[in-house]
């Protein structure tokens, strides 16, 4: 990717009522899509505009602005070397501390005029002044963040220490930890305003107007800005109930909310320069932890390599157009898919059930869904209707499927139930008409066998919840042709799926992995360990998820089935769970229930589990674990399951929600050492950072 | 006064950038400033009910890009008014603006509306002239217009030569060179009193050099002088008479003004500046378009039954410094100066925006007013491109009871 380089511009404005005002843009010359971003060449353009202004005793004020629509969204963290020694990343803080502090030190009033997005080292530069104006949302400044935690860093050029000092270490804890480990919200313009994050909340259309003209007030002393006193110490409770928050989210895995939690409370005791100090040194602790690492691979992964739908045939190879779309079933996931189809693709989509009620309760589920968006004003009440009762149909028949592009199935799993459902399909669609399925285990290739076209048939597995998870594991048949693939990409990259091409092998890619998880965790516990200490280990590692918390929420009906699908495949490897069966026996549907003391596991549960008398340190219990997850995942690069690591961790953290600091999984194996133990080598020989 | 009548309530403009990449506005969008004279009008009107606007009506040359999807109607958004404001754009050139305030005037005089915005905006450096047109091929092959006199500096350069064949007076090189310098020095007098900072409005812009505030009109140059003016070449015909010193430039702004019913005034307890008696638009030969102002102003002295002589001040955007002197030997006015023709001065030295400028001629006619309370009578008059003249006629009523 080429390097924009932003640099500061200075102009004077010759203000007749308050003399001569530096305005000082942040722009790096590209359009908006293209953000401002802080780095080395900068930091110097900003220090030689800072060279000008000091030495003119003529400058009344500066204002600081960046271009339309971007303030500046920080630090290039693509550009950031783990590799550098922690003397250099230790200068990297103080680089950012240094130059900002020279606008602080101005003898002039300062305002940051932030028009736009503002993250990481932009939200920083902003508190460096004397006062903020913020344009108003939506259109004025909609991102507004310090997202250094979900990388794996901490705001290292002022932000935990400015903010605190400023607003209060609430504030600070909402911005630079909450929202970053709740999936990295953002907040934009009107909550920076009532955060106290800013003086002044100014409609977008006379943003920079209206902000020099504050600025002019302020100059002359017509305008007086008066802020609340903050106190910046941060009580004990405050601190003990964020510290288990983080717990609660991300366990031992990740370190960064923690120092960041320290560096807040730390600064009501500390001068500025002190705090300052403590921030380049955790940083540059940060900057070389493996976790940083992990999370640049992923944001990279996520952000850059996905959007390239790696896997899809070349672009030479148009695919269909969708302009009418079937659904096979009316259940809750059925129905979750023709919500999604008819949204994104405003193309009428057509829902088959075998009676008049299941597909009445599918329609009833749509209609309460765009019910609700349009409630929240995310959609028109017209559109809802016109979607829930126009473009969403129902049927008992195969009426209205004639003319459909693509038809997805999820129907019940069982091959047969499939084939013949493919097979009526055969009879009334249109040649060149798709056939998906939303299979979780069953075999594609088996599945398309009867049709006169098996190449029509590809695999489309979604994950539950549909709405939150971003993955869909694209899975090519033996015959499917190269068109239905490219079709198959091009749907997923519609309705804003990240596409995974996997082989049609047992329980394809995550459900693999997670199965070998679990696999793993069962050893355990039938060898003797206590259940709630194997969930516990487990999470402690920084799983979204307990395991046990998983199973019920995928259910261990569902557990057993690909279980058993992974036991017909190799049996010696995926055993199946004699506890987990007569768990699913007795109708469970939690593992985990409520007791006097808290959270413990079903009682009944436990009797029904054949257990040895081995006893396991937690350690033991991780290692047996992600050794187990090892294993399972070198077997699945050897047999092509999918074509490189990336694709292994594309699909556990966009379809399972493995978090960015262990890299999906695949870092964190060559990290921790258990790739080379468990076969033999690394997984990323070359490093993490080198390009395919 | 009747209170069906329409008056020029207030006026506000952008100041005039040069058309370059250097200019203020090379990366602003006309629309947005016409939101930005908008917003100013509003908030020097806050007793107008601005939610009433009946019409948000601008001329503009060029309507497509930041011009186009009928930006009357798009600018009742970005300036915030509320849906129920209609809006329209209108495109007769030059005059573009002017027709706005005409055709506004209008529909207060029928009773179909109270409150009208009625504005004029070009940007040059976006919309160069005649940038993506198709004239009919017709106009050329059966010899309607020649194709040169499609360039505004050729028929400036005909209408010197056109005057005497009419039997009108000559106008010399020289002439118009003195009457440029003369306005150009009017012009920096006035700017330099503050005459123009109480119609203009700054607007920070975005350019590729950061932001910057527009804040004077970049056209104008200080300290020409006539042995410089002498010198400048003549683009448009060798050894001719029109120079860029005595011409105006390619400019981008925007002007808005606000016109109200005399009831709405009344009930408001609003004052206004003046009141619109007549308007007049005629065509003329195209290849001296310049020539336009004259019949223009002949056809609304005729239809107001008024005489020239009743005008005290008349606001003449010369283009070319040749219409404008044409113009005064016609009208019998003295030469090479008259204090009722563009007194503070005029388009040569601030810049001409094409559909913008009629309307600017108002603002500043109604400013002319309040600092010459004797004055009773004055005229905006423009040429138009391929050949028209534009002119209304107003009555100073600053200061008095509706």
């Amino acid at each position: 990717m080429a390097k924009y380089i932003m640099t500061c511009k200075l102009n004077f404005y010759e203000s007749k009522k308050a003399g001569k005002i530096a305005i000082v843009t942040m722009d790096n010359g590209q359009s908006y899509n293209v953000p401002n971003t802080w780095g080395v060449e900068a930091f110097e353009s900003l220090n030689k505009v800072l060279d000008t202004v000091e030495s003119d005793p003529d400058v009344k004020g500066w204002l600081l602005v960046g271009k339309p629509f971007i303030f500046n969204v920080g630090a290039d963290i693509m550009s950031v070397d783990p590799d550098m020694s922690r003397d250099d990343a230790v200068q990297i803080g103080r680089m950012g501390h240094n130059s900002f502090k020279r606008i602080m030190d101005l003898k002039i009033p300062t305002l940051a005029a932030i028009n736009g997005a503002a993250m990481g080292g932009g939200v920083e530069v902003g508190l460096y002044h004397d006062y903020r104006t913020i344009s108003k949302s939506p259109g004025g400044c909609d991102h507004y963040a310090l997202p250094e935690c979900f990388l794996g860093l901490v705001p290292g050029w002022g932000g935990t220490q400015l903010v605190t000092k400023l607003a209060s270490p609430e504030v600070a804890i909402q911005l630079i930890i909450t929202n970053p480990l709740n999936m990295n919200a953002m907040s934009n313009s009107k909550k920076a305003f009532e955060m106290g994050l800013a003086d002044r909340l100014i409609e977008p259309a006379e943003f920079v107007d209206d902000s020099i003209k504050l600025l002019e007030n302020i100059i002359t002393g017509e305008e007086k800005i008066e802020r609340k006193k903050v106190d910046p110490k941060m009580s004990d409770d405050l601190y003990n109930n964020t510290k288990f928050a983080v717990l609660g989210r991300v366990h031992s895995g990740a370190m960064a909310p923690y120092r960041a939690l320290d560096l807040i409370r730390g600064a009501a005791d500390w001068t500025l320069d002190e705090g300052f100090e403590q921030e380049n040194q955790t940083l540059a602790d940060m900057i070389k932890s493996r976790q940083f690492l992990s999370s640049v691979y992923s944001f990279d992964l996520t952000q850059r390599r996905a959007k390239r739908l790696p896997g899809r045939p070349p672009k030479e190879v148009k695919g269909y157009g969708i302009n009418k779309i079937g659904v096979i079933g009316a259940g809750l996931m059925a129905s979750q898919m023709a919500l999604l189809f008819a949204q994104r693709f405003q193309c009428p989509v057509v829902m088959k059930d075998i009676k008049q009620e299941f597909v009445d309760k599918g329609l009833a589920y749509v209609r309460e869904q765009l019910g609700k968006r349009a409630k929240k004003g995310r959609m028109s009440a017209a559109d809802a209707k016109w979607m829930g009762e126009e473009l969403i149909t129902g049927t008992v028949t195969y009426d209205g499927f004639e003319d459909c592009d693509f038809v997805i199935e999820a129907v019940f799993e069982e091959i047969g139930i499939k084939q013949k459902v493919f097979g009526e399909l055969e009879e009334v669609c249109k040649p060149e008409c798709l056939f998906l399925t939303n299979t979780s285990s069953l075999d594609i290739s088996e599945m398309a066998k009867f049709l006169k076209d098996p190449s029509r048939v590809v695999g489309f597995h979604f994950f539950n919840p549909i709405a939150v998870l971003p993955l869909v594991e694209i899975i090519k048949a033996e015959k499917t042709s190269e068109v239905v693939l490219a079709t198959a990409f091009d749907v997923a990259k519609r309705i804003k799926k990240t596409p995974v091409l996997v082989k049609n092998a047992p329980a394809f890619l995550v459900n693999r992995i997670l199965l070998a998880w679990m696999d793993g965790i069962f050893q355990c516990i039938d060898e003797g360990a206590d259940f709630m200490q194997v969930d516990n280990a487990v999470a402690d590692l920084g799983f979204p998820m307990s395991p046990f918390t998983l199973a019920g929420l995928v259910g261990p009906a569902i557990a057993l089935h690909v279980q058993e699908t992974l036991n017909a495949a190799w049996p010696e490897r995926f055993p199946v769970s004699e506890g987990l069966k007569n768990l699913v026996a007795k109708g469970k549907k939690q593992l985990l229930t409520f007791t006097d003391t808290g959270i413990d596991v079903d009682p009944e549960i436990k009797q029904g589990w054949p257990q040895g008398d081995k006893s396991f340190t937690d350690q033991e219990i991780k290692d047996r674990v992600l050794m187990r997850v090892a294993q399972e995942v070198d077997l699945i690069l050897k047999e092509g399951v999918v074509a490189s690591p990336k694709d292994v961790d594309t699909g556990v953290i966009m379809g399972a929600g493995w978090p960015f600091f262990m890299g999906g999984i695949t870092p964190y194996l060559d990290q921790m050492g258990y790739s080379e133990k468990a076969c033999g080598r690394k997984f990323h020989p070359q490093g993490l950072l080198e390009k395919e | 006064m009747d209170l069906r009548d329409a008056y020029f309530v207030d006026g506000v403009r952008t100041w005039f950038g040069k058309s370059r990449p250097d200019g203020f506005y090379w990366t602003t969008r006309a629309d947005d400033m016409v939101t930005k004279v908008m917003k100013e009008l509003f908030r020097r009107n806050p007793t107008v009910p601005w939610d009433e606007v009946d019409d948000n009506i601008w001329g503009a040359t060029t309507q497509v890009g930041d011009q186009g999807t009928t930006m009357g109607r798009t600018t009742v958004f970005t300036a915030g008014l509320p849906d129920k404001v209609a809006g329209v754009s209108v495109d007769r050139m030059c005059a573009g603006g002017m027709t706005c305030q005409a055709i506004g005037a209008s529909f207060i005089m029928t009773n179909s509306a109270d409150i009208i915005i009625a504005g004029g905006v070009e940007h040059m450096a976006h919309h160069p002239m005649g940038a993506g047109a198709d004239p009919n091929p017709r106009i050329v092959t059966e010899k309607m217009v020649e194709p040169k006199y499609f360039n505004m500096g050729v028929t400036a350069e005909k209408l010197h030569d056109w005057m005497p064949e009419q039997g009108e007076q000559t106008v010399s090189k020289e002439e118009s060179d003195q009457y440029a310098l003369r306005v150009t020095n009017r012009y920096f007098e006035s700017l330099d009193k503050g005459y123009y900072d109480k119609h203009c409005v700054n607007m920070a812009v975005f350019t590729p050099n950061g932001w910057v505030v527009a804040n004077k009109d970049q056209q104008a140059r200080r300290g020409a002088t006539i042995e410089g003016m002498r010198n400048l070449k003549t683009p448009f015909k060798k050894a001719g008479k029109v120079t860029a010193g005595n011409s105006s430039g390619l400019n981008d702004g925007a002007c808005v003004s606000l016109i109200m019913s005399g009831a709405k005034c009344k009930e408001l307890g609003i004052k206004p500046k003046m009141r619109y008696i007549g308007g007049a638009f005629v065509g003329v030969d195209p290849t001296v378009m310049g020539w336009g102002p004259v019949p223009a102003t002949e056809k609304v002295l005729k239809r107001t039954g008024m005489k020239f002589d009743d005008l005290d001040i008349i606001e003449l955007n010369e283009a070319f410094a040749v219409q404008a002197v044409g113009f005064m030997k016609h009208f019998g006015m003295k030469l090479p100066e008259d204090p009722r023709l563009n007194p503070y001065g005029g388009t040569i030295a601030v810049g001409h925006p094409l559909a913008s400028s009629g309307v600017r001629l108002s603002m500043q006619l109604a400013q002319d007013f309040e600092m010459n309370p004797k004055a009773k009578y004055g005229l905006t008059t423009m040429c138009v491109g391929l050949g028209m003249g534009g002119a209304i006629l107003w009555e100073n009523v600053v200061g008095k009871d509706l």
